[in-house]
């Protein structure tokens, strides 16, 4: 197992560098003098010069590169220029608002998806069957700004049922002491179940928002790997031994259909975090998507720099996870290694 | 191909256009918006820039079907004038990536090899973002403008074009008529170009419509977070974004119409891949 883990672990290294190199290559490539660009708009030759030889611009593009590593081994991403912040401290305190969604939004498609997929395959044809195939089309057409902002629009305006979609928690209230930085975590841990019931209503729209999206990938793998599963011959074997219809169901067919739902689910991350950032503008939500979208329109470069950094690295991880996963779900991936 | 084989494909596609109305429906529509797009500016009632503050924020009327924005513009015209930029956008992207993507993919699939690794680790390092994100930080670094748009678009598309040239190639290269090709003294390059790649085109054509969708949903939510497309300029994830402050007072016409018709276009060709593969390959139908 250990060995399995350190063998995936080796094999994302070059897509750890390539993402490196990437970043780097992307901040070098901003139009026009980079320095002039970090100095901002209003800034004296000196200045501009100034920035030059603190930025290490004045180097050779190799030169450069070591700086950037060594700077990202010490874990700085340098310092936003609107807030004077460093963008690593940012990132921090912001990243578990947006873990929160995601995974609030991922749990939300899996509940839905998963089911339906397997309803589907089990009756291939029906109109449970067309109903997925439609649901699962439109799914993907759907932006995800534009559902985000519909489901606000009828829940909070005309319904009244959800709150409003400003945050993370209603401002009457204040946010759990932070340990883990998940509000329905925390809350839970301070034992406020009142707290706990707000943050979840607050999560509510924008987790179902992004559910929706990455829904119809999942529903489709599930259905087209149950069906291939379920024509095999040991789950004819296992019927025909007479074992309960739905034991057949999960403990055989479904546990062998896995492994492609699982697959999926990296392209699923994909979606997750690039819609993440569409769903926390329109939701007001304090995630690293929104603070990007602020440095974004101050053109501000270095937390953007980062954020793609951070994203990518992320994903990077999730895969490597998704790809331990499969030793878990099935030990004959593990032994080829 | 010869009169029987057309034939025989044109009854085909009406096998398919007949048990699958939906298909049929979907070409309608596309047919619709590649008319809006190439004659937009004539067939909309308003001037899509003109503002009228004494008109600002109508709910849809007779005069305004889809009803005005906060400067009293015409939101029917807007959309449609706004076709012809967003199917632009998508269109030259997905061109972009279909002809790097072949070249790279056939390339790497034909030799092997260096190549294919070189290749390959290039669509690697892209696959290893989150793609909208990796858009993100291109649209961001190289500037603001619509070409960076098309090109960050084009960028993060082309894995998909490199995977599957790479692999139809890569079934395809000791084929007997690829022989029979080398034999006859073609060079590699020519065997590749007039004797591989025409095969591989139908994979690549199913690719390219399923891809069209998610290019314009890319466009538009860069444009929906500031990226690309700048206002007064009439695009649909910028009217999305106008109409997102005035949704939550009440203004629902503003963002709602606007984003029907992205969600309708992104529908139509994603319906229209569908159908284009049951066409093309009718046993990977899910």
């Amino acid at each position: 197992m250990t060995r399995m883990i350190l063998q995936r672990l080796a094999g994302a290294l070059p897509n750890i560098v390539g993402v490196v190199i990437v970043t780097f290559l992307l901040t070098r490539a901003l139009p026009g003098d980079p320095a002039a660009y970090f100095a901002g708009p209003s800034a004296t030759q000196e200045a501009i010069e100034q920035v030059r030889v603190q930025l290490g611009l004045d180097k050779s593009l190799a030169l450069q590169f070591g700086l950037y590593l060594k700077d990202l081994a010490r874990g700085d991403l340098g310092n936003s220029l609107s807030t004077g912040q460093p963008v690593l401290a940012e990132i921090r305190a912001r990243l578990p608002a947006s873990l929160e969604l995601t995974l609030c939004g991922l749990v939300f498609a899996l509940a839905i998806a998963v089911p339906l997929g397997v309803l589907a395959a089990t009756r291939p044809g029906s109109w449970v069957d067309h109903l997925c195939r439609v649901l699962a089309t439109a799914g993907v057409s759907l932006p995800t700004f534009f559902t985000g902002l519909l489901l606000a629009y009828v829940f909070y305006f005309l319904l009244g049922i959800a709150p409003s979609p400003l945050g993370r928690v209603d401002v009457a209230y204040s946010p759990p002491a932070t340990v883990t930085g998940l509000y329905l975590v925390d809350s839970l841990l301070a034992g406020d179940l009142e707290l706990f019931w707000m943050c979840a209503k607050q999560l509510a729209l924008p987790s179902i928002t992004l559910g929706l999206f990455v829904m119809a990938p999942l529903m489709r793998m599930t259905r087209a790997s149950m069906l291939g599963v379920l024509s095999a011959d040991f789950i004819r074997t296992a019927r025909a031994s007479g074992l309960p219809r739905l034991q057949v169901l999960y403990a055989y067919a479904f546990r062998n259909a896995l492994l492609p739902i699982v697959t999926t689910l990296g392209m699923v991350f994909s979606f997750l975090l690039g819609s993440n950032v569409l769903v926390e503008k329109v939701f007001a939500w304090p995630g690293i998507g929104s603070y990007v979208i602020e440095a974004l329109v101050a053109s501000d470069y270095a937390p953007v720099q980062g954020f793609v950094l951070t994203m990518a690295l992320l994903y990077v991880a999730l895969n490597l996870v998704i790809d331990i996963l499969y030793g878990v779900i099935d030990p004959r991936v593990g032994v080829q290694g | 191909m010869n009169a029987a084989s057309a034939n025989s494909t044109l009854r085909h596609i009406r096998y398919v256009a007949t048990e699958n109305p939906v298909t049929l429906a979907a070409f309608a529509l596309f047919t619709g918006f590649v008319l809006l797009a190439l004659f937009g500016p004539w067939i909309a009632p308003y001037d899509p820039l003109a503002s009228n503050t004494a008109q600002s924020l109508k709910p849809p009327s007779a005069q305004h079907w889809f009803g005005t924005d906060s400067l009293g513009r015409d939101i029917l015209s807007r959309i449609i004038v706004a076709a012809r930029l967003d199917f632009g956008i998508a269109v030259s992207a997905v061109a972009a990536s279909f002809a790097i993507g072949a070249a790279l993919g056939s390339l790497a699939g034909f030799y092997g090899g260096w190549a294919d690794r070189i290749i390959g680790r290039i669509a690697d390092t892209i696959m290893a973002f989150p793609l909208f994100v990796l858009a993100m930080g291109i649209v961001a670094a190289l500037g603001n403008t619509v070409f960076n748009i098309i090109l960050a678009t084009a960028i993060i598309n082309l894995p998909f074009y490199i995977r599957v040239a790479r692999a139809e190639v890569n079934v395809r290269r000791n084929a007997g008529y690829v022989e029979a090709a080398r034999l006859a003294g073609n060079s590699d390059l020519r065997t590749l170009a007039v004797h591989v790649f025409p095969n591989v085109l139908p994979p690549m054509m199913v690719q390219i419509s399923l891809n069209m969708g998610w290019a314009i949903l890319n466009a538009a939510g860069l444009s929906f977070i500031g990226l690309g497309v700048r206002p007064p300029q009439a695009e649909w994830g910028i009217m999305v974004a106008e109409g997102a402050t005035y949704i939550i007072s009440g203004e629902w016409w503003i963002a709602l119409f606007p984003g029907a018709v992205l969600m309708l276009a992104v529908f139509t060709f994603n319906l229209l891949g569908d159908g284009l593969r049951d066409i093309m390959d009718p046993r990977t139908r899910t």
